[in-house]
């Protein structure tokens, strides 16, 4: 795709979702939907401890109960089954779907009760006497890096899962040569996306066939492969059902230690056993905690606001597991200099282990975060300099004819118009009434800011962050498939070999295979075979989506032409060059004859005798599509193309904080996007409204909360706060288009949209309104009681008969 | 979260409910049950009997009494939320209704049960502490009152005894004069229990002097409070912002306030004079506008 | 202990334990699983049933309790298999929803509202639907929805062309 605004049929114009039909009547297919026959239902027990030895499991009260089956400890299941998969090269840190010999944080699973229903397990594992002896514990990241500090994993030897310093640059020499630098930390608070529904598994083994049926609730790419080398059966003895509706997960619905769990008692029990965790066990030990980190970072710029070079170092608290989750300390790398004309740029990211509850892949994979953190350092340059803060953004940006563009720690951009997307999005906020309502709001004595964030939402996927974090891992290859058949009738099916959780993926591939084919997207079916009957897929993380199933669906459906259109060719007895593929019809480009759609299906399902040879009989194809831009290993500096695509949003927020009562409320929200070519706008619509609630949910709400006992404070809903309607404001999106490069349609992942951006522009707010007192915030989240005590503390200091102490 | 195992009665008297509470320790009264049965959920609560007094008939209903107002505990939150009778005689309270969790809590849930479990952030509570309101309660010996400023001792423990029923809440008219009220909150999202909250009532007589005044502070301390001192500051004045201010400021002065996840004592305590005066203004302004003799 | 439900129109009689809760008893003994458990301690709302017309958490509901109304669960909404309300059809048109979880509690709030008041401002549909959480869509979409929904209804009765709200 070159530049200039593509024409389509389909793409890009209003569609309805078609899974939202069912989902209205109730008619969604949830794992917890699914009862089969004799099922056996799980519950756990939890570690109250946030580190203990487990002297001892007396489960004989438990068992003794009618309609208990089993009640299973960490160490049986440790005999039985292999460890999890750690991202990093962590042998040492071993992890089990339950605590062997340790319970390493407080709602850690320590042993699973099997009962005939939810109730008499829950029942049951009261009865359970678990004997701990207390260890040490540590929640502080900075005391878990310090050498002396005590492991959470002895065996591993200290608590650094991820330690790599990258210079990309030379930044010494950048950081020497600066007029101007300044320092400065933020801290991103843990907190998730929380999905409504919690993680929700049956597993069925079944000896005859040996084959163990999976049904979850799940997001992960390789879930069948984790599953099977764990449970130490062949891959193929796994069948996870994809045409399971997922209720949200947004990154967090991993569930690989549900599913070890559940298919081991399965195995076990020679009966169908069901997990349906419950809000706490969800909570405290669910696993689906996101980044806890803390940035340290330095800026070197000129006096007009230009920077030229960048250090960060980012801690994060991972918990006591490793996971996956410090790859997402990586995935950043991609995008680390944000939209802007960075130089050079040192980045020095830091894992550790601490006795809370492990991390899981949240969506942005850090990228969020590293926003928050970049975006911070923007305001406090235009700050330090006096200058505008949007004119600080414009200096820096990246412009529009140096695409693509190169980034110090080796991705290139595709493509992007930064700067006409802020002039749309100012011009549709009308800036300077916006600046009016907020001095108004100033002079009628309340605190008003308006915030800002630019950045960027890589999108495509690519699994290049492992072998950058992880040399012993070799892997290159990120595909996505589909494929097409067309019946003897006529009709078009496509498949999607993955789960979904609300991104209207069947929309989008018959949408796309609808484009290449000229056929209407609503007469295409999608179907789901499992995960033994699909091809190869990764899964909807990464917001890759719309490109990897777009692109997939696109060839699949360019194959069947081609098919089409030879198949024409050996009938009308001219080259295939001589012919085009019409909406369904194959006709001569300067003449008159053609065959029409049913005429070619009929040769090619029935008719061998006017078949061409080679063509094999049947309309069947498939395409496995890999990364456009992917494909290589890092280099020796850690230089690598990230993810393919690159979308833009860009924030503009007014916020009006009370000064007696502290709660911000924010008045204004409006939001430039820029993801490409649009497959459905809906679906982009919806990702980016979603996406701000998350943010303000992150910004200012949401936090998994320890105490000085390393005991989760915020366990349920009570205590963990996601924004109501009340809590998110009206959203004014405005679209900017400039297609990528490297994708069929043009298009860029946007399934991270508005979170990415949104906690930075609520800072950038609140900042703004409280900058005239003295204060600042950058920690989040920003609890109303926070901010209202720092201003009440900024005025006590500025009374007259006060100290009189002023910043 | 499933519950543990309870059997169920369901009761056609408060005395039948009362006999059966006497009769086993661990037996629980439920009425809306949306307070309780979260507390079942998180086994919090482990009744081994629950007794169902939500349709007793003689538990239910707005009345006016004694040209007060009483309301029987198995009353629902919307039923007290869109009463004329309510609004007519505790404007206070019918003010506060829409703070009352959100539209599905208040179909369900109840006054009584709001008062008998006794959340110090819970407005309910703070309108019935802040008007002096009488608990009614039925035990084995009988129908019986008790001032509610005896009745919550800590967070949701009240005085209420072993094995009785709360019945109702009793509203005491007010002195005769031009009423005014007014309700301010503090959460962390719109329908959460309070930060910290603050109710006030006002009656001013036809100079706009005060006659009465009443305000009280909820989610502060471990019950809701209420300013006594209030009365001696300001009945006998005219209500101007300054005085409203200083007498504001100086209740709030000895209230011992809860730090938690949520807020800070100091912000509660802040936070408890700002809203107290926002309060007493608003229902110093609204009295102002009632006409003389009427309630407004 | 038996207990007479009357759901969706039909009169159905379970022998449940005094624990169980409505929604365990809609899902598991009447395989009616529109209505969705998110949290078991009524802050989520996906559990929303209409109880005499009212919204209420079916998870706050003991399954022995509820006999003598008239529930309502989202699989009454629709007049026929296959055939969509005016507000069914309102949150397909303006996409108010994503992954579904939450929309049977957002549909039934909808549902209530619109019969209480046909032209609802904005900040009224933020209220009715304040009870019941969704993670996917920051509500936008939803709310367009339901004032859409109220749009066509309006529109529809003034044209008297009938169909059920």
């Amino acid at each position: 795709m070159s530049g200039g605004a593509p024409h389509f049929r389909f793409v890009s114009r209003k569609r309805r979702v078609r899974e939202d039909r069912r989902l209205v009547a109730g008619h969604g297919r949830f794992a917890a939907d699914l009862q089969l026959e004799g099922a056996l239902h799980v519950a756990l027990i939890t570690s109250d401890h946030p580190a203990a030895r487990i002297v001892g499991i007396d489960a004989g009260a438990a068992l003794a109960m009618p309609g208990v089956m089993l009640v299973l400890g960490g160490a049986e299941l440790a005999a039985a089954v292999d460890p999890l998969m750690s991202g990093p090269d962590v042998p040492k840190v071993r992890r089990y779907p339950l605590a062997v010999g340790e319970a390493r944080y407080a709602g850690e699973w320590v042993a699973a009760v099997v009962a005939q229903s939810r109730s008499v397990a829950e029942d049951a594992r009261e009865l359970v006497r678990i004997e701990y002896a207390p260890l040490p514990f540590n929640l502080d990241p900075e005391a878990a890096y310090l050498t002396d500090s005590r492991p959470v994993h002895a065996e591993h030897g200290s608590n650094v899962l991820l330690d790599r310093a990258f210079v990309w640059g030379d930044v010494d020499a950048d950081f020497a040569a600066a007029r101007h630098k300044l320092a400065y930390r933020v801290s991103w608070g843990r907190s998730s996306t929380v999905p409504i529904e919690t993680f929700h598994i049956t597993a069925r083994w079944d000896a005859w066939a040996q084959m163990l049926d999976v049904w979850a609730s799940v997001q992960m790419p390789k879930y069948q492969d984790q599953i099977a080398r764990a449970l130490r059966i062949p891959q193929h003895n796994v069948r996870v059902h994809y045409d399971i509706d997922v209720g949200g997960s947004y990154g967090v619905k991993r569930g690989i230690k549900h599913a070890v769990l559940v298919g081991h008692l399965s195995r076990l029990l020679n009966a169908p056993v069901q997990l349906i965790e419950d809000r706490l066990e969800n909570m405290r030990g669910g696993d689906m905690q996101g980044p806890d980190r803390l940035f340290d970072v330095e800026l070197a710029f000129a006096d007009d606001g230009r920077i030229r070079a960048m250090k960060m170092r980012a801690l994060d608290n991972c918990g006591a597991y490793a996971g996956r989750a410090p790859f997402q300390l990586g995935k950043p790398i991609g995008a680390i200099v944000g939209p802007y004309q960075i130089n050079s740029v040192a980045y020095h990211a830091i894992s550790v282990t601490t006795n809370k509850a492990p991390q899981e892949a949240v969506r942005g994979f850090g990228q969020a975060p590293t926003n928050y953190a970049i975006e911070t350092g923007i305001e406090k340059v235009a700050a330090a300099l006096g200058l505008d803060r949007l004119e600080v953004r414009r200096r820096n940006f990246i412009t529009k004819d140096q695409f693509p563009y190169l980034i110090p720690s080796g991705t290139r951009y595709d493509s992007g118009d930064y700067h006409a997307v802020v002039d749309k999005v100012l011009a549709a906020a009308d800036w300077p009434g916006l600046i009016a309502e907020r001095d108004g709001l100033r002079k009628a004595g309340l605190l008003a800011g308006i915030g800002l964030a630019a950045c960027l939402e890589p999108g495509g996927g690519n699994s290049s962050f492992e072998p950058l974090l992880n040399p012993r891992i070799d892997t290159t290859t990120w595909m996505e498939s589909a494929r097409i058949v067309v019946d003897a009738t006529g009709t078009v099916s496509v498949t999607v070999h993955t789960t979904s959780s609300g991104q209207g993926h069947d929309t989008l591939a018959a949408t796309a295979v609808g484009e290449v084919l000229g056929i209407d997207p609503d007469e295409i079916r999608v179907l789901r075979p499992d995960s033994i009957a699909s091809l190869a897929s990764n899964s909807p993380v990464g917001s890759r989506m719309a490109v990897m199933l777009g692109g997939a669906a696109f060839h699949a459906a360019g194959k069947l032409k081609t098919q089409l259109v030879a198949i024409a060719a050996h009938n009308l007895g001219v080259a295939a060059e001589r012919l085009v593929y019409d909406g369904g019809t194959v006709r001569e480009i300067d003449g008159a004859r053609r065959l029409g759609w049913s005429e070619l299906i009929t040769i090619a399902h029935r008719q061998h005798h006017r078949l061409p040879p080679g063509v094999e009989p049947g309309l069947a194809v498939s395409h496995t599509y890999q990364v456009p831009t992917g494909g290589a290993l890092p280099t020796a500096d850690g230089r690598v193309q990230m993810y393919p695509t690159h979308a833009f949003e860009f924030h503009v927020v007014l916020v009006v904080i009370d000064p007696d009562i502290g709660k911000p409320e924010i008045r204004r929200y409006v939001i430039g996007h820029d993801c490409g070519t649009m497959i459905n706008p809906d679906i982009v619509d919806g990702m980016t409204l979603g996406g701000i609630a998350h943010g303000i949910g992150a910004a200012l709400l949401e936090e998994f909360a320890y105490d000085g006992e390393g005991q989760m404070i915020a366990q349920s809903f009570a205590d963990y706060l996601l924004p109501s309607s009340h809590e998110v404001p009206e959203v004014k999106i405005v679209h900017h288009v400039t297609p990528s490069p490297y994708t069929v349609f043009g298009q860029k992942g946007s399934g991270e949209s508005g979170y990415l951006g949104a906690p930075a522009a609520i800072s950038s707010a609140i900042n703004d309104a409280t900058r005239q007192l003295g204060i600042g915030f950058h920690k989040l989240p920003m609890r109303l009681s926070e901010i209202g005590d720092a201003i009440a503390g900024a005025r006590e200091e500025a009374k007259p008969s006060g100290k009189a102490k002023r910043k | 979260m499933k519950p543990v195992n309870f059997d169920y009665a369901r009761p056609n008297s408060v005395a039948a409910a009362c006999a059966l509470l006497a009769a086993d320790a661990d037996a629980r009264l439920i009425a809306g049950g949306q307070t309780l049965i979260p507390m079942l959920a998180m086994r919090l609560s482990r009744p081994t009997l629950l007794v169902d007094i939500l349709r007793v008939p003689e538990l239910n209903g707005i009345r006016e009494k004694h040209s007060g107002l009483e309301i029987g505990a198995t009353t629902r939150h919307v039923e007290v939320e869109t009463s004329a009778l309510v609004r007519k005689h505790v404007p206070l309270l019918a003010r506060a209704m829409p703070w009352v969790g959100h539209p599905a809590i208040r179909a369900r849930g109840t006054i009584g049960g709001s008062l008998a479990h006794g959340d110090p952030a819970a407005e309910v509570p703070l309108v019935a502490v802040t008007l002096g309101a009488q608990i009614l309660y039925e035990d084995a010996e009988g129908p019986k009152s008790m001032p509610i400023n005896e009745f919550y001792l800590a967070p949701t423990l009240t005085a209420l005894p072993a094995a009785a029923c709360l019945t109702g809440v009793r509203f005491a008219a007010p002195v005769a004069g031009r009423r005014g009220c007014g309700f301010h909150e503090v959460s962390a999202r719109r329908s959460d229990f309070a930060i910290v909250a603050a109710a006030a009532e006002v009656v001013l007589d036809p100079d706009d002097i005060c006659i009465a005044v009443s305000a009280g502070i909820g989610g502060a301390g471990d019950t809701p409070v209420r300013l006594h001192s209030l009365a001696e500051a300001l009945v006998g004045s005219k209500l101007t912002d300054r005085v409203l201010g200083e007498a504001a400021r100086a209740a709030v002065a000895d209230l011992d306030t809860a730090d938690d996840l949520h807020a800070s004592a100091a912000y509660r305590k802040r936070v408890a004079a700002v809203l107290a005066e926002r309060a007493l203004r608003d229902a110093r302004d609204e009295a102002m506008q009632a006409s003389s003799g009427r309630r407004g | 202990m038996q207990v007479s439900l009357h759901v969706n129109g039909t009169l159905h009689t379970l022998e449940v334990e005094p624990r169980l809760s409505l929604l365990d008893a809609l899902r598991q003994n009447l395989r009616l699983t529109g209505t969705h458990a998110g949290c078991e301690h009524g802050v989520c709302g996906a559990c929303t049933v209409l109880i005499d017309g009212e919204p209420s958490r079916a998870c706050l509901m003991l399954a022995v309790r509820a006999d003598g109304y008239a529930i309502q669960t989202i699989e009454a909404i629709a007049p026929a298999p296959g055939e969509l309300s005016v507000l069914q059809d309102a949150f397909c048109e303006t996409h108010g929803l994503q992954c579904g979880y939450c929309t049977p509690g957002m549909i039934l709030a909808g549902h209530v509202l619109l019969k209480q008041n046909s032209s609802p401002t904005r900040e009224a549909v933020v209220e009715a639907i304040s009870g019941n959480l969704c993670r996917c869509t920051g509500y936008g979409q939803i709310v367009d929805a339901i004032l859409l929904a109220a749009e066509r209804l309006r529109a529809g009765n003034a044209a008297k062309t009938g169909g059920r709200p």
